[in-house]
């Protein structure tokens, strides 16, 4: 049986054991939840295929969020990104795209993968699909990393925290990128060690992020910060990949991540009272659509 | 915890807490109602979900579990529609409901056979949720269990027949946790019963059967 209580006891499994990761992960879950690898394979391939969904909804030119305060940012990026590909590349800014379009489907009461949050869900979606799509990546190899993504983010939510109201956006977001990385790195070839230092770099990338909702809704600032955390997990698996490893390991960053979670302030977890929600703009804009009431009925 | 806690739940947007958690509370009205014709509602938002309702849906999401939908169908959207069509009434109501959790909804339903009854929950954080009154009864289940509410009149003997009953005729059910509250001795009264695995077939007509069970509903593990 596995352990989900360090990254570095995945990785020691995993090479004395000549595999990877999303294997063992597959084999042990099978037996934790009493089921046949076949059949949990094929609920994990569900999952993806509705983020694929998720992703095809949310890139309509005409997508809107339920409060109206957002909309269409997939189509956009993904025009510019078809017309030579911007600053960032074709690769990249079509990912920021689909990234986008899966928070915006989120915003506008579509169909999500909560991964590991709804207020993160577009992370895992703009890394997976776009390797899926564009990168030509086999859809099996594609659902199997998956498997390893889940298996650091329970590592993370136990160690640490997947959740804004306990640990702020780092945990949101943050934990996104860090699972989406080391499933970028398997996907890509790389050695179990070499996805903990995916993990522990973009951890580390977000050491500190706060949960600042404006309005409480899962619109602003979430949706661009699900494109923040997309372009950490490319450069952190990227880092890994290229032998830049972490100085720090992974299990200690997110140790380190739970500290500084129990550090901030209430304001800065998901209250909707203090960072960006509570800059003269964000107070407008909650006054605008939410008014003086109903909370002072 | 396993893998789909983190890779999932697929879910209607855009909040664990405030959309998916707001449909498993409607759901559990939903088998509260049990398949009799619902009339109207009228739903209290206290806190959080009094405050934020609209952007995030909870409305919606709440109604569209009242009427048995999950928290990935596609119809939470369209919810208040569909229960226009369905010639359902509902009203919101906004008040702070005195020592709730922040995201606390108190649901009063009322049925075509002229039934009534009244649930209060919090939905408590990714998706979870905490049922805290039943009728007025104080209650403690999470929906994370097969949970079994059996209601009955205060009287002596009815918990051992209940529980007799599911040892001697059930007997790999094994109960998990066990809670009893009364309005007054000798009235109405609630046993909430959570139970490993997925209760056999033929449990509730045989604990309904029982002298002095009103009703026994089983509230499936969501």
């Amino acid at each position: 049986m596995l352990h989900y209580d360090s990254i570095a006891g995945l990785v020691r499994e995993a090479e004395q054991k000549g595999r990877r990761i999303s294997e063992l992960v597959l084999k042990d879950q099978a037996e934790v939840l009493e089921t046949t690898e076949l059949a949990l394979y094929e609920k994990m391939e569900t999952d993806f295929l509705v983020m694929t969904e998720s992703v095809q909804t949310g890139l309509d030119k005409n997508q809107r969020s339920m409060s109206g305060l957002t909309g269409g940012e997939g189509y956009r990026m993904n025009r510019y990104a078809e017309k030579g590909g911007g600053l960032c590349g074709e690769l990249l800014g079509r990912a920021i795209a689909r990234a986008l379009a899966a928070a915006g489907c989120n915003a506008s009461m579509g169909r999500i993968v909560a991964a590991p949050t709804a207020g993160s869900c577009g992370i895992l979606p703009g890394c997976l699909v776009s390797l899926r799509e564009d990168r030509g990546f086999a859809e099996r190899d594609i659902v199997m990393s998956m498997f390893t993504a889940g298996a650091f983010g329970m590592v993370i939510a136990g160690r640490a925290s997947i959740a804004g109201a306990q640990g702020g956006c780092q945990a949101e977001c943050g934990s996104a990128a860090a699972m989406a990385a080391a499933a970028l790195v398997e996907l890509m070839g790389g050695t179990p060690r070499q996805c903990a230092d995916a993990c522990a770099i973009a951890i580390s990338n977000q050491m500190g992020l706060v949960c600042d909702p404006v309005a409480g809704l899962v619109e602003i600032p979430c949706i661009q910060r699900n494109v923040s955390g997309l372009v950490i997990a490319f450069s952190s698996a990227d880092l890994a990949l290229a032998g830049i490893g972490s100085q720090i390991p992974a299990d200690e960053c997110l140790d380190a991540m739970r500290q500084v979670g129990d550090a901030m302030s209430p304001s800065l977890r998901e209250t909707a009272r203090g960072g960006l929600a509570a800059t003269p703009t964000g107070r407008r804009l909650q006054e605008q659509i939410f008014g003086t009431q109903p909370s002072d009925r | 915890m396993n893998i789909f806690d983190i890779i999932g739940p697929v879910m209607i947007g855009p909040s664990s807490s405030h959309t998916a958690g707001a449909v498993r509370l409607g759901r559990v009205v939903n088998k509260l109602i049990d398949r009799r014709e619902l009339m109207r509602v009228e739903i209290t938002l206290s806190g959080s979900f009094a405050q934020t309702y609209k952007g995030h849906g909870t409305d919606r999401a709440l109604l569209a579990g009242i009427m048995g939908f999950h928290s990935y169908s596609p119809e939470i959207r369209n919810a208040l529609d569909i229960a226009k069509e369905r010639g359902i009434g509902y009203v919101f109501l906004f008040q702070d409901i005195q020592g709730a959790h922040p995201n606390t909804a108190r649901i009063h339903y009322f049925l075509k056979d002229g039934g009534e009854g009244i649930m209060q929950g919090a939905s408590v954080g990714g998706g979870n949720i905490l049922v805290s009154q039943i009728d007025g009864m104080e209650v403690s289940f999470n929906g994370e269990s097969s949970t079994i509410l059996v209601m009955h009149r205060d009287k002596p003997g009815v918990i051992a027949a209940v529980t007799q009953l599911m040892h001697f005729e059930f007997a790999e059910l094994n109960i998990s946790s066990f809670h009893l509250t009364r309005q007054n001795k000798g009235g109405r009264a609630i046993m909430t019963i959570e139970v490993d695995g997925q209760p056999p077939e033929g449990l509730l007509p045989k604990i309904r059967s029982i002298p002095n069970v009103e009703n026994a509903i089983l509230i499936r593990r969501i």
